[in-house]
């Protein structure tokens, strides 16, 4: 481990669907399933809410990853939502290595409001994954410029 | 906008949140923070002197917005802007910040609980920043009610909201309602006799000039939202006329086709034209398509041929009927989980190894046997039963993890039938725990084991198979901690109730959630059971989890209660952050009328994008598709969601 990510606690927005993820979240605390504190949930109606500016804001003012929890396909209680933030993302993605920014910075999951099990291993799994990629070189790149 | 004058009141939720959060830290930090002009902590904000504390604070500190960092919105957004509202603030100015569920209950260390705790309710402060005062946009409702699936939930529901003076289609997907009840001998704990006591209700749902009955129909799609559902019904051809048939039966006697009869579950046969008992709703012969030769009158038509009345037509098409609904009650029941999983116990592939429904049938006066019990293979009066609990429940690493509720009171019932039934017979039960919770339950089981002399045998059985003309069941006896083997002529497994195949296509139609056995999801455990998670669907019977007749009654009226609550309002809201355009940015591009689920957009006549608000269900999809930024949310816009990210990362 270098200098850089030795006791690193990574910063990560959690965009939550209200009717699946943010629920998930919800049950996980209900059944008082223990995860890392690292992720600020913000509740959004539908993944389908989140753009790509919603995450690069979220990349450019400090964030070292940025979760997205929707419904599973088939779920979205707005019909189709979902599918429109699964296509959003994977094109972001792509943009994301184009720029030289790791595509895991942003993450996708599908979990149900019965699913505070799985929240729990996402966020669990999640923090895991930002801290073996280290700090963001975004936010520095942002402050170098300003 | 006038300088904000924000409160934020930090809730313990007595040691809740106060045991990993420091509230009074959190106030403390919230109480510098820009726009705040009041923060404070409190034991219980949601108790009567908790609201009172908010109320006096809006009205002291001539507050303009306010967050309360307590639990879930889902658990108290509503109380807290109800008493925002009582204060004479407009409600949608007052936010949740969930620092219980997302926060003290998920964590350990109490200064990163702390600090999370924080960065939480400063996101919410920014967002009420940028929240203007709404009222709740009103909307009509259809008068009218769905039910999915005619089985005693179904039918007790459809016949609460039917006396409450409001229309209901009841669709049921096979020939006939009445559901498993139907195929019942007798009940516990009172052994009254099932379909006397279930009949009635299936001729009252039949007549009830309130209710249209759909049977042999399934739902196919449903659309809208809370109080205007589109709802489209497939009716399938039963190419009988049921209002033409008289019962004479004439039809089955000439039908040279024959499959195992689904009410009998496969201990008699029935004709391809059959009706699955003789007190079917609507009395009425179907033809099973699969099953006959052919619906071309030239293969066959021995039936139309000897039909009287001339009540069958094979030009009958299925027809796709849509209903306007305000309310929707979802009943579809279960099934017996497959004895095909069950290798340990031979698979379904030995005859005299049966389960519980089809015990029901030997047991019932109006099944194949008459009442008499008579076992499959050979037709002999088994004298000796094996009844296995718990075959396929609770058995995580191998079957379904759950309990499935009602087997120990049925087997019980089973035994003590068996044993009036053939009195020189012995009975002998396996089970792990007996389960009797329910009144006058625990006495029907007390009866059973000491007035009928029937065995019980506390153990699970690992194997049964067929030897010669018997079953061989081995078990282990946990009381003793002997191996058991035993010779039996019948066994009767009691099989896990699965919910039935139909219901994850049912929920994924209405968008209602499923829990991982697959059974419907409740919008609470506790608090709501009868409600889903989508406004104006509601649950009811064995679909949601095993449950008995009373329980399954119980919920049907349940849900209709709540059904009758919701059409009997004048008016229905709906909540008011939709989705609005900035017609001097908008460019007419079209993106967000494409890409509305709800086709609540499109293009007026100066070319720009319009917003009907009544059918907006604030998703925000449009607004993240706008590439100009005029379409924004209500109290959620692109700037707000900016200011709220920047201070969740700040520091």
């Amino acid at each position: 481990m270098d200098e850089r990510t030795d006791g690193f606690e990574p910063k990560i927005v959690a965009f939550l669907c209200r009717w699946c993820s943010y629920a998930g979240a919800d049950l996980a605390g209900v059944s008082r399933m223990t995860y890392p504190p690292n992720v600020i949930p913000i509740r959004v109606n539908c993944s389908g809410r989140v753009d790509a500016e919603m995450v690069l804001a979220a990349l450019e003012k400090g964030a070292d990853g940025v979760l997205i929890g929707g419904c599973h396909p088939g779920d979205c209680h707005y019909v189709s939502g979902n599918y429109k933030t699964r296509r959003r993302v994977t094109l972001l993605k792509r943009a994301l290595s184009e720029i030289g920014i790791d595509p895991r910075r942003v993450h996708l999951e599908w979990i149900s409001a019965n699913e505070g099990a799985k929240f729990q291993r996402t966020v669990s799994w999640y923090v895991n994954e930002i801290k073996r990629l280290g700090p963001s070189p975004v936010a520095e790149v942002v402050d170098g410029q300003a | 906008m006038p300088t904000p004058r924000i409160g934020v009141f930090v809730c313990h939720c007595g040691l809740n949140i106060e045991r990993t959060v420091d509230t009074k830290a959190v106030a403390g930090a919230l109480s510098e923070y820009p726009g705040v002009v009041y923060a404070t902590d409190y034991d219980y904000m949601c108790s009567d002197p908790g609201q009172n504390l908010i109320k006096e604070a809006i009205a002291e500190h001539r507050l303009t917005g306010g967050v309360v960092a307590a639990c879930s919105p889902a658990m108290h957004e509503a109380t807290f802007r109800r008493a925002a509202e009582e204060a004479g603030l407009n409600p949608y100015l007052f936010e949740v910040a969930n620092i219980r569920e997302h926060c003290s209950w998920v964590h350990t260390d109490r200064a990163a609980a702390t600090e999370k705790a924080i960065r939480i309710t400063r996101t919410l402060v920014e967002k009420v920043k940028g929240n203007h005062p709404l009222e709740p946009i009103e909307i009509d409702h259809v008068d009218k009610c769905l039910v999915i699936g005619g089985g005693i939930a179904g039918i007790q529901a459809a016949l609460d909201v039917a006396e409450a003076g409001f229309e209901v289609i009841l669709v049921e997907k096979e020939p006939t309602i009445g559901g498993h009840m139907a195929q019942l001998s007798e009940t516990f704990p009172t052994l009254d006799c099932s379909q006397c006591i279930l009949t009635p209700k299936m001729v009252e749902a039949s007549r009830h000039p309130n209710i249209r009955l759909l049977t042999y129909s399934e739902v196919v799609d449903v659309s809208g939202y809370v109080g205007n559902y589109t709802v489209k019904i497939r009716k399938n051809p039963t190419y009988v006329d049921p209002d033409k048939c008289n019962l004479c039966g004439e039809c089955a006697n000439v039908c040279p086709e024959t499959v195992e009869s689904e009410f009998e579950r496969g201990l008699a046969s029935r004709k391809a034209i059959y009706i699955p008992f003789q007190q079917a709703i609507p009395s009425s012969y179907t033809l099973d398509e699969e099953a006959c030769l052919g619906l071309q009158p030239l293969r066959c038509s021995e039936c139309a041929k000897v039909c009287e009345p001339g009540a069958i037509d094979f030009d009958m098409q299925p027809v796709i009927i849509e209903e306007e609904v305000g309310a929707i009650i979802v009943a579809t029941g279960y099934d017996l989980y497959p004895i095909g999983n069950l290798s340990e116990y031979g698979k379904g592939e030995v005859p005299d190894v049966i389960d519980g429904l089809q015990f029901e049938r030997l047991l019932s006066a109006s099944g194949p046997t008459k009442g008499e019990i008579r076992r499959p293979s050979d037709g002999k009066v088994p004298k000796r039963v094996v009844f296995v609990q718990c075959a396929g429940s609770r058995d995580p690493e191998n079957h379904n993890p759950y309990c499935s509720k009602i087997c120990c009171m049925y087997t019980a019932k089973h035994a003590l039938l068996y044993r009036h039934a053939v009195p020189d017979g012995e009975a002998v039960v396996f089970y792990i725990d007996i389960r009797a919770a329910g009144k006058d339950y625990e006495e029907f089981v007390q009866r059973a084991t000491e007035e009928e002399r029937i065995v019980y045998i506390r153990g699970k059985v690992a194997r049964i198979y067929r030897d010669g003309d018997q079953v061989v069941v081995w078990g282990a006896d946990t009381l003793s901690g002997k191996r058991v083997e035993l010779r039996a002529d019948l066994v009767v497994l009691a099989l896990s109730i699965d919910p039935h195949p139909s219901t994850r296509k049912i929920s994924r139609i209405l968008k209602i959630s499923c829990g991982s056995e697959g059974f419907l999801k409740e919008a609470h455990p506790k608090l709501r059971p009868v409600e889903s998670l989508i406004a104006g669907v509601f649950v009811a019977g064995a679909g949601q989890g095993p449950k008995d007749i009373p329980e399954s009654v119980g919920q049907g009226s349940g849900a209709a209660a709540k059904a009758i609550a919701l059409l009997a309002k004048d008016k229905l809201t709906h909540a008011p952050e939709v989705a609005t355009i900035d017609e001097e940015v908008c460019g007419g591009c079209g993106v967000c009328v494409a890409m509305c689920p709800y086709s609540a957009l499109s293009l007026n006549s100066a070319g720009v994008a319009e917003v009907n608000e009544v059918l907006c269900e604030g998703c925000g999809t449009c607004v993240s598709a706008c590439p100009t930024g005029a379409a924004q949310l209500l109290n959620m816009t692109d700037s707000q969601v900016r200011e709220m990210i920047e201070v969740a990362l700040d520091g």
